[in-house]
């Protein structure tokens, strides 16, 4: 255990009042959840790496609302702050996904051959299908948190794990610090490119810090399958092509994520992991499964019907603008994914997207010829 | 992030090599006097409060360099940064402070008697002219660090002494998260109100944290006296009046100031100050006298002519735009002011300001003359 966290110590010589936030103006996840009372409990305490409440819920005091999400407001500095800030994160885990209690487990399940269908989304309407989660590596800290030396750990020991991999997975890592220019508009145009993070959501956590010391971008030769390494979370690893095949690309992203943590667990080192939460990320929103499983589909028609919203409701899914997390819709074109992460398998969130987006188009067909939707209405899923 | 004292002894487990951060492409003054073995020396020290090195030089870690100015990469987060720190902080001061050593000590004058002139800048040319300083209050931590308590504290003190000032000085506290349209609107016209920084060199720090929570600003009724509270430092404290009669604004200043600092004793809070460091702020480039007086000058000429660099170093100038740090000037127009903080008193700055202006005022009638300059350039003083 370390020393003491002398800030926080000093703190507790102010009354719980005259340190407790003013969320007034705030509209997000921690805002509904955080009471005086919860704050006096929680706010001496302390991760044994000297994560604390203030710094969980700092992100979330300094940006009150977003247009377009409900933003979650709070995030993790380590695995235990899920255990010694349960008290807070509980209730907004159970809020964020549809009332997953403390009590509930999660299931997982990377096996390609349980997902039906999603060979035949019409590449006329999905333009891309991209599949994406999050690891996080046990006994380090994350990215809100973590040191220098901790962050330059986690990627030596990510790059080792990617270098060692073959066949139509073989591929090489760009360190973000190193990059000559021309790889750098090679991964630009390729989409790959992660940039320093602009959303103040992300940067008031302290995530960018030391930017871009220890962050790289590792992709295969036939760019289909990339990691980030020191993101938002330790690593996110991305399977992608254009076109809607999301069978194949869902096939790949299992295929390489089990290798991966196999190549982990060989030299002892394990991913975050447990049978209530899932896999540990940065943010409880991406708890559980981690994946975010979506495509790029031209639904100009759909998507400005009065029911859009109702309809990816019902089918759980989620929209974005093209540019991920933050951005807004172009020319009709959005990025639709699942929108839980917790307390489904993978294969049941892909399939989610699969059916879904194909009822998409096929509405979106119906409205280009003037005809109705209503017949078509999904049930809530 | 730096408001949490994030896991310094945890941080030990990894040698200074790993921790060490990577300054290659830095140019500040934090990366040009921090090396691997102070940083080894340093990085398991922290003040009482908690603040740590990498807590110092994290704002400089994140700016690799500025296109304008040096800037100085590094903060402090209480007043005993300066004493656990020295050994960084007192080269990096030398550096900026143009040599002043671990020995000397620094003259307070705050007596505007003692400025020669100053009330006779020519108005077509001098626009307006400003003197600002900061002071921090003593047993309260700096902003890059303080807790909500401890910035609501220094808010209610601040405003309690405020609001004993009287005759010229009466007037008005403005709080920035109750501010009504009307009064933020008046604000913006008069050219008062100050926003959340957008600045990453002051975002790096921690320094915006929570806001607008705690933040004001005051003014006298005439609108020529104001007080920031808690924006770069606890208070700033800004005399400012259209035209150039520097004077009367260096008077005004220097009473309003005193009658502070009065009111602060009385309420037995004094502000951060020694013999060696002058008044003690969160920038290490505003010690000593923490004074940046100013005016905005129409020097269109003189501004592109071949030596006006030079002739702003000789007289211990700087430029800046007219937006304050960090921005461009607009059509010629420029904010002229001391470059030294330290080592020198409040009148031997204003006056360097008074004679320098005037100098550069003849020298732009000159050059719209079509004659030449070369006869006037001054001395290094």
């Amino acid at each position: 255990m370390p020393f003491g966290n002398t800030h926080n110590a000093l703190k507790m010589k102010y009354a719980s009042s005259e340190e407790y936030p003013d969320l007034s103006q705030h509209n997000n996840h921690m805002a509904k959840i955080l009471t005086p009372a919860i704050y006096e409990r929680l706010r001496s305490k302390q991760t044994p790496s000297g994560f604390t409440l203030d710094d969980v819920i700092q992100t979330g005091i300094d940006n009150p609302g977003h247009p377009f999400i409900m933003t979650v407001g709070c995030v993790a500095g380590d695995e235990e702050t899920y255990e010694v800030f349960k008290e807070l994160l509980d209730p907004i885990i159970e809020d964020r996904h549809g009332g997953y209690k403390p009590t509930d487990k999660h299931k997982t399940d990377l096996n390609p051959n349980n997902l039906k269908g999603g060979d035949d989304l019409d590449p006329n309407y999905v333009l891309s299908s991209r599949v994406r989660t999050g690891r996080s590596i046990r006994g380090f800290c994350l990215p809100p948190h973590c040191s220098r030396g901790e962050r330059r750990a986690v990627e030596k020991m990510s790059v080792e794990a990617l270098d060692s991999l073959s066949g139509d997975l073989k591929g090489k890592y760009y360190a973000l610090k190193n990059m000559t220019d021309a790889e750098q508009q090679q991964l630009i145009d390729d989409h790959f490119l992660f940039d320093k993070p602009v959303s103040p959501l992300l940067l008031a956590s302290g995530m960018a810090r030391d930017w871009p010391d220890g962050r790289g971008i590792w992709h295969n030769d036939t760019k289909t399958f990339l990691v980030w390494v020191n993101e938002e979370d330790h690593l996110r690893v991305i399977s992608m092509q254009k076109g809607g095949n999301m069978k194949e690309v869902f096939n790949r992203f299992c295929t390489g994520l089990t290798k991966i943590e196999t190549l982990f667990k060989d030299k002892g080192t394990s991913f975050m992991w447990n049978g209530h939460l899932g896999y540990v990320l940065t943010c409880p929103s991406n708890l559980g499964t981690g994946l975010r499983a979506g495509v790029h589909v031209k639904i100009p028609n759909m998507s400005k019907h009065a029911k859009f919203e109702e309809v990816l409701k019902r089918l759980r899914l989620q929209k974005r603008g093209t540019g991920g997390v933050d951005t807004a819709a172009v020319g009709g074109t959005f990025d639709i994914s699942n929108a839980d992460r917790l307390g489904f398998s993978e294969v049941e969130l892909v399939q989610m997207v699969v059916d879904g987006v194909k009822l998409l188009v096929e509405m979106e067909k119906k409205l280009e010829k003037g005809q109705s939707i209503d017949g078509i209405m999904p049930t809530q899923k | 992030m730096p408001f949490g004292n994030t896991h310094n002894n945890f941080k030990l487990n990894f040698k200074v090599e790993e921790e060490y951060p990577d300054l290659a492409k830095h140019n500040n003054h934090m990366a040009k006097v921090l090396t691997k073995d102070m940083y080894a020396k340093l990085r398991d020290k922290q003040t009482p409060s908690g603040f740590t090195l990498d807590d110092v030089i994290q704002t400089g870690v994140d700016n690799p360099g500025h296109p304008f100015i040096m800037t100085v990469g590094c903060v402090a987060g209480d007043e005993e940064s300066y004493e656990v720190f020295k050994d960084l902080l007192d080269p990096i001061i030398s550096d900026r402070h143009s040599g002043y050593k671990p020995t000397d000590k620094h003259k307070t004058d705050l007596n505007f008697e003692n400025l020669k002139g100053g009330d006779d800048l020519d108005p077509n040319y001098v626009l307006s002219s400003r003197v600002r300083t900061g002071r921090s209050i003593k047993g309260y931590t700096l902003p890059p660090h303080n807790s909500r308590g401890e910035r609501r504290a220094v808010e209610r003190l601040s405003v309690e002494a405020l609001d004993t000032l009287d005759g010229e000085f009466k007037g008005k506290y403005y709080p920035l998260n109750k501010m009504t349209d009307a009064e933020q609107e008046q604000l913006i016209a008069d050219h008062f109100l100050f926003d959340k920084p957008v600045s990453p060199l002051l975002l790096g720090a921690g320094m915006a944290r929570d806001w607008p929570d705690a933040r004001g600003i005051w003014h006298n009724d005439a609108k020529s006296f104001l007080v920031w509270v808690n924006e770069e430092d606890h208070l700033r404290v800004i005399s400012m009046e259209k035209g150039g009669n520097m004077k009367e604004v260096f008077r005004r200043f220097c009473v309003g100031l005193k009658r502070i600092e009065e009111t602060f004793k009385k309420h037995n809070h004094g502000f951060m100050w020694n013999e060696h460091l002058g008044y003690v702020l969160t920038c290490p480039s505003n010690l000593g006298t923490g004074l940046r007086g100013g005016v905005h000058v129409k020097l269109p000429k003189l501004s592109t002519h071949a030596k006006f660099e030079e002739i702003l170093g000789r007289l211990r100038l700087q430029k800046r735009g007219t937006g304050g740090v960090d921005t461009a000037s607009v059509g010629g127009v420029f904010d002229i002011s001391n470059a030294d903080r330290l080592g020198s008193s409040e009148v031997d700055q204003v006056q360097m300001v008074v004679d320098g202006v005037k100098l550069m005022v003849e020298m732009e009638k000159k050059l719209e003359k079509g004659e030449a300059i070369d006869g006037m350039i001054p001395a290094q003083k």
